[in-house]
């Protein structure tokens, strides 16, 4: 089952490219969105079926075939299925089997080609294939082969952002796109080059194991010492930030705008760019014993998600609004993910692939509508004029700036996935972490309500014509956003408890086995720290051990536990994790306790990102319905910082002083200079001396250097079988 | 068959001689008949080599199909093939047939053409079989005089600056090389490579007019076969030669200098240098391996503000030739068995890169980038083949290119993390460069007059790359089918090139006591 949903999208992929010709247009669209819809219903499967419990450490393997033999490197064609695989199963393949849909609406009759020229296989043929990319990513179980799933997904970004290949700012876009992720791709590849110096193998089960052990090594690497696991951790996160659009390697996010926007919706929004996320999340066993990496990853997360929502707040563009919102919610699941949190960052990553994809395609709708103007300062009153596009939108805004019910788990997707992220910033003691995410929530609340508020209400701006116009979508169209729509609403509410409800539930999902704190010696620390350190009595060292080592039976029975406890175990925080790294999807080690300290969290730590919120949209009330000439004054007002955020903070002008120039002009240095100049002009001066000689030597020979040549060489055999000869070489 | 080494190896020498003998004229059929006849004995001679591949034993790290006679002179005519070089005659005889079929619209002087390219394939080959020093280095310096012709006569407008250079280039590492195979001779009493390997040169430091010479002899004797294989590389510094020997040959030329002529260094260094010069190595391998991280870094940004495609191909070529040094001295298996694999890789790759710009120059005559732009819209199949050539050549996983960097570079960081951080930055660089030549070519509008009658590629062209395309993916995806023939030999390899320079142990000792005295000074 596993093989056929990796290989469906590829399957489409090739059929639809290359096939196009023979089945028809058609047919052959049709063929790789129903081999993607099979794929989405496989996922599905597998998730819900998925129990930890039933394999050994909570992980299915299968080797498809070998890879890359070398010495002691041994790489395989292998997939993995965990829950964190799961998970990101049914977030890739449920959102790009509705863009595929949606596609046939967006895509046909699409003005950027003239009449008769084939896009359409093309397209699908492109989005099929990042598909099978992703899904080797998140299926891999080595990090070569999730390089290999990295960079081709990566491709397939570069083909799509580049895909109308006539406007010469989609091809800048696509090329700046792939090279700035290159630019993670190093680090990522250092990292792996240093795992396997340290760990000599770049499996994961392997890695994991050594993590421990790597984090009393110390490596030589460029001038100094390092600790090993934090320079590891640290490299590959360099790799998560380019793919995942970090500051200082985000630039390209927002030009990747330039593609078709369902491919914003499936690749920049829900799944490529959150796959930084998965690698830290992959590599939690790493990132464990990595205090200061994941501490810098900390730091950049919550850096991202101020940055980005303070330039969203300018922009006009409906597109690069929610672009830059996407970066920021990325920084959300980094500072999760940085503090220790991996399943709050994964619980984001998946309620967000939904509410994320679902406001780029109702944002696509909108577009459609307008006739290809993405500018929202065209938009205004569409209301009316497009009800269930403004329907979709206003639920993924709802989603977004996480509108709920304050200290219950009742409420949109966003509302329970964020505010877990803030409660465990908090709870991990990243204060700046927490202050940078509560303000970045002010934001968002503010520039996702501006966008509603600019685009449906008010009068209409721009060209009447284009107003007069407006059409609701098809319904191809309309379907992807009623099943996001569903995903917007229900899934934090869903599986709240099974990414961040108690250990026990947590565990249970992930396969992490769980123990009660105090039996174990080393939780007696803990148990101090958060005041309740209860033992429960009979249980011994030896009785954890027998936990984790079976890990069917240990999740079995806390189960039961949980079950007896019932409601009453909130605030008692009994259970702790008590895996071994590779013992389930995650590692949480034993001195980690951010979750239960998330939970116990004070109130108003828990209601802060509430409020935020609320008044990100009051503001956006006053500003775009109440006094729309507000914006326009205080932009006139603080033009220096208007500037500033509206250029982006300046990083591409930057980037193009100290990089790109440069690296020309260097390049143009070494060639005139250094290749011109230098060697050849060395060289010159050599061959003014020695060839007049030779080619006096061969007798003035008309094209004397092809003759010298030959004169020099046979001269050179001649005396060799001389001395040969006399010096007794033959025998 | 137990000459089949030297059946492949003449079978195209004897198709020239028969070309050259019996054919006369040049009208139309002449002409299409010597096409023919060397696409014939090109081709004959890949299928007669697959069966040295079906023969081989991989576990065999010794020299298979070995033929040893009498020669002139006395001396030795001795051919065999190891894990290392039986796949470099397999490229050989693969890209000939195609290098031909690129051929085809030649019109000038055709019959001389195809023989001198039947010639070169007869010399490439017996450069990779020779187990003699002196057959070797007949056929390793008799391969330049075709190639120059191929550049002299059919080349363009700079032809005679540009094999100047190669002359120039050439005639230095070559003149070294010839010494220092005297030198072995009368050190060992033998000229045949087999004994070599196992000969054990000294290693004694001396003084050389005053430089205390680390490694003695053997350090002499890696110099000045280093002299000729870099230039053949080529390494930076020396590589100018290239990008000019690239853009004044013939398509076809620069398809056969690219794939197989720029391996004849490194398969030097892996069969003389590394296992007969441990220690040498080991002296001069930081050395070489900063020289290789320099170039790939160098030649990238000099590759990026190229305005002509072929030279902007050359240049890249030279980068990823500093990937296959930079294995070759980590001197583990992980950089050796890369350092092969990215020359093989290197050969299909590059080759499918020269035939791309042969294929848009044919039409327009210009290698110039800004000549072109939008020609996806009237090319899509050139567009294709063209994208995935540009990604086999900046590493994309699931291509060769990236099995041969990845494994290099990995060999590399076990050696000297340094080097290993410099030459991964490459992975940027080319990713600029290449991708940046793309997007000039063939992303953007149409809007050139000169362009808007441009065509498609033939059938002909398309079956020219097909093999190419198969043969990059097949050892992207299981490059297996090369690691497990090359494997033993290389560990092999690597565990003598250990050995010797672990019972030199002096080494570090002897480094030591020279920074003392230099400290002393």
């Amino acid at each position: 089952m596993e093989t056929t949903l990796l290989f469906a999208p590829l399957v489409g992929s090739v059929i639809c490219g290359f096939g196009h010709k023979i089945i028809g247009e058609k047919a052959a669209t049709v063929t790789a969105t129903a081999l993607l819809f099979l794929a989405a219903l496989l996922s599905w499967i597998t998730f819900l079926t998925f129990d930890p419990a039933l394999y050994e450490n909570g992980t299915y393997t299968k080797q498809i075939f070998t890879w890359i033999q070398s010495g002691s490197l041994d790489t395989s064609w292998q997939f993995r299925v965990d829950r964190l695989t799961a998970i990101m199963l049914i977030v890739i393949t449920t959102v790009s089997s509705l863009v595929h849909l949606y596609s046939f609406g967006y895509m046909d009759h699409d003005p950027q080609w003239k009449d008769g020229e084939s896009y359409k296989p093309r397209f699908f043929a492109y989005l099929s294939f990042f598909t099978f990319a992703m899904l080797m990513l998140v299926t891999s179980d080595n990090l070569v082969q999730m390089f290999f799933g990295w960079e081709g997904v990566g491709v397939a970004s570069y083909l799509l952002i580049g895909f109308y290949y006539r406007k010469p700012s989609a091809g800048a876009a696509a090329m700046k796109a792939f090279i700035v992720n290159r630019v993670g791709d190093f680090g990522f590849a250092l990292g792996i080059f240093g795992l396997f110096f340290l760990t000599d193998s770049i499996n994961f089960g392997d890695i994991f194991a050594a993590a421990p052990t790597l984090a009393e090594t110390t490596v030589s690497f460029l001038w100094t010492e390092w600790n090993a696991a934090n320079l590891l951790a640290f490299l590959l996160f360099v790799g998560a930030m380019g793919k995942s659009a970090q500051l200082l390697l985000h630039t390209w996010l927002p030009d990747a705008m330039e593609g078709p926007t369902p491919v914003s919706a499936l690749i920049h929004a829900a799944t490529m760019v959150t796959a930084g996320v998965f690698l830290v999340c992959r590599m939690s066993p790493l990132m464990e014993v990595a205090p200061e990496a994941t501490a810098f990853i900390t730091v950049i997360g919550a850096t991202t998600a101020f940055f980005a929502a303070t330039v969203g707040l300018v922009q006009t563009d409906i597109k690069r609004v929610i672009a830059y919102s996407t970066c920021s919610q990325l920084g959300y699941m980094f500072v999760a993910a940085g503090v220790g949190m991996y399943s709050a960052a994964m619980f984001h990553l998946f309620t967000h692939a939904f509410f994320k994809a679902m406001l780029f395609l109702g944002a696509g709708s909108v577009i459609h509508a307008m006739h290809h103007e993405q500018d929202m300062m065209n938009y205004g009153g569409l209301r009316k004029k497009i009800p269930y596009t403004f329907w979709a939108m206003m639920i993924g805004t709802l989603a977004i700036t996480g509108v709920g019910i304050p200290l219950t788990h009742i409420g949109f997707a966003g509302f329970l996935s964020k505010d877990a992220i803030i409660e465990s910033a908090y709870a991990g003691g990243s204060m700046y972490g927490f202050w940078a995410l509560v303000i970045a929530a002010a934001m968002t609340s503010f520039y996702s309500w501006r966008l509603i508020f600019l685009t449906f209400y008010g009068k209409p701006r721009g060209d009447k014509h284009t107003h007069d116009h407006a059409h609701e979508s098809p319904m191809v169209m309309l379907i992807p956003l009623g099943v996001l729509a569903l995903g917007a609403v229900f899934s934090g509410m869903l599986w709240y408890n099974s990414f961040f409800g108690h250990a026990d539930k947590v565990g249970a999902f992930y396969g992490i086995p769980v123990a009660e704190a105090g039996a174990h010696s080393e939780e007696a620390a803990h148990g101090e720290a958060s005041g309740h350190g209860e033992a429960q009595g009979e249980s011994t060292g030896a009785a954890t051990e027998t936990h984790a080592a079976d890990t069917g039976h240990g999740t079995e029975a806390t189960q039961g536990e949980a079950a007896d406890h019932g409601a009453a175990a909130e605030g008692e925080h009994h259970l702790v994790f008590a895996g071994h790294p590779g013992q389930g999807a995650l590692y949480i080690a034993p001195d980690n306790h951010v979750l239960e300290d998330a939970h116990a969290a004070p109130a108003w730590v828990k209601v802060s990102p509430f409020i935020a919120m609320l008044a990100g949209l009051g503001l956006a009330f006053l500003f775009y319905i109440v006094n729309p000439e507000l914006p326009k004054r205080l932009a006139a007002q603080q033009r220096p910082l208007y500037l500033f955020l509206k250029n982006k903070w300046y990083f591409d002008e930057l980037y193009n002083v100290v990089f790109v120039k440069p690296a020309l002009a260097i390049g143009k240095f070494f060639w005139k200079k250094g290749d011109g100049k230098t060697i050849d002009g060395f060289l010159n001066g050599i061959a003014m001396g020695i060839v007049p000689f030779f080619t006096r030597l061969a007798g003035r020979a008309q094209s004397g250097y092809i003759f010298t040549y030959a004169f020099y060489m046979v001269v050179g055999i001649a005396v060799l079988i001389t001395w040969m000869s006399i010096g007794g070489g033959s025998h | 068959m137990d000459n089949i080494l030297s059946i492949v190896t003449f079978i195209p020498a004897l198709a020239a001689a028969f070309m050259a003998v019996l054919m006369r004229g040049d009208d139309a059929a002449a002409r299409r008949n010597a096409k023919i006849i060397a696409l014939f004995a090109t081709s004959a001679t890949f299928l007669v080599s697959l069966f040295i591949y079906a023969g081989f034993d991989p576990a065999n790290t010794g020299f298979q199909f070995v033929e040893e006679r009498a020669w002139i002179f006395g001396l030795k005519y001795k051919m065999g093939v190891d894990g290392i070089s039986v796949l470099f005659v397999l490229l050989t005889t693969f890209v000939m047939p195609l290098t031909i079929l690129a051929s085809w619209n030649v019109t000038t002087r055709v019959k001389e053409y195809m023989i001198a390219f039947l010639l070169l394939e007869t010399l490439m080959l017996g450069v990779f079989m020779a187990l003699d020093l002196v057959l070797f280095y007949l056929f390793f310096e008799a391969g330049l005089i075709p190639m120059f012709l191929i550049i002299g006569i059919w080349g363009g407008k700079d032809r005679i600056y540009a094999s100047f250079k190669f002359f120039l280039y050439t005639f230095f590492g070559s003149v070294l090389m010839l010494v220092a195979m005297v030198t072995m001779y009368m050190e060992a009493d033998t000229t045949d490579i087999v004994a070599l390997l196992t000969y054990n040169f000294s290693y004694a430091s001396f003084d050389l007019l005053g430089i205390h010479v680390l490694g003695g002899l053997q350090t002499m004797l890696f110099l000045a076969f280093f002299a000729s294989f870099a230039v053949k590389m080529p390494m930076w510094p020396v590589h100018t030669w290239l990008p000019d020997a690239h853009v004044q040959a013939p398509t076809a030329g620069s398809v056969v200098l690219a794939a197989i002529l720029l391996k004849m260094g490194g398969y030097g260094f892996l069969r003389f240098s590394l296992p007969m010069f441990p220690v040498g190595s080991e002296v001069m391998s930081d050395l070489i391996l900063w020289m290789s991280a320099i170039a790939i870094v160098y030649t990238s940004l000099v590759a990026m503000v190229q305005e002509d495609m072929k030279k902007l191909i050359a240049y890249s070529s030279v980068a990823h030739m500093g990937f296959v040094t930079m294995g070759i001295f980590a001197a583990n298996q992980q950089g050796v068995d890369g350092a092969i694999f990215q020359m093989l890789s290197h050969g299909f790759i590059s080759a499918a890169l020269f035939l791309c710009v042969g294929v848009i120059y044919d039409r327009m005559h210009t290698r110039d980038i800004d000549a072109y732009g939008g020609l996806v819209i009237r090319m899509p199949a050139y567009a294709l083949v063209f994208m995935f050539f540009t990604m086999g050549n900046v590493g994309l996983p699931g291509t060769s290119g990236f099995i041969g960097e990845f494994l290099t570079l990995m060999g590399t960081f076990q050696a000297n993390t340094w080097v290993a951080f410099v030459a991964t930055s490459g992975v940027i660089f080319s990713a600029g460069y290449a991708l940046w030549l793309y997007r000039r070519v063939v992303f953007g509008d149409l809007i050139k007059e000169s362009l808007k009658t441009i065509q498609d590629m033939t059938p002909r062209e398309k079956w020219i790359f097909a093999p190419l395309v198969a043969m990059t993916l097949l050892l992207g995806i299981y490059p297996v089918v090369v690691t497990d023939v090359i494997g033993p030999s290389t560990e092999a390899l690597v565990t003598s090139v250990n050995t010797a320079v672990a019972e030199a142990g002096f080494l570090t000792e002897a480094a030591e006591v020279e920074v003392a005295a230099t400290n002393s000074h």
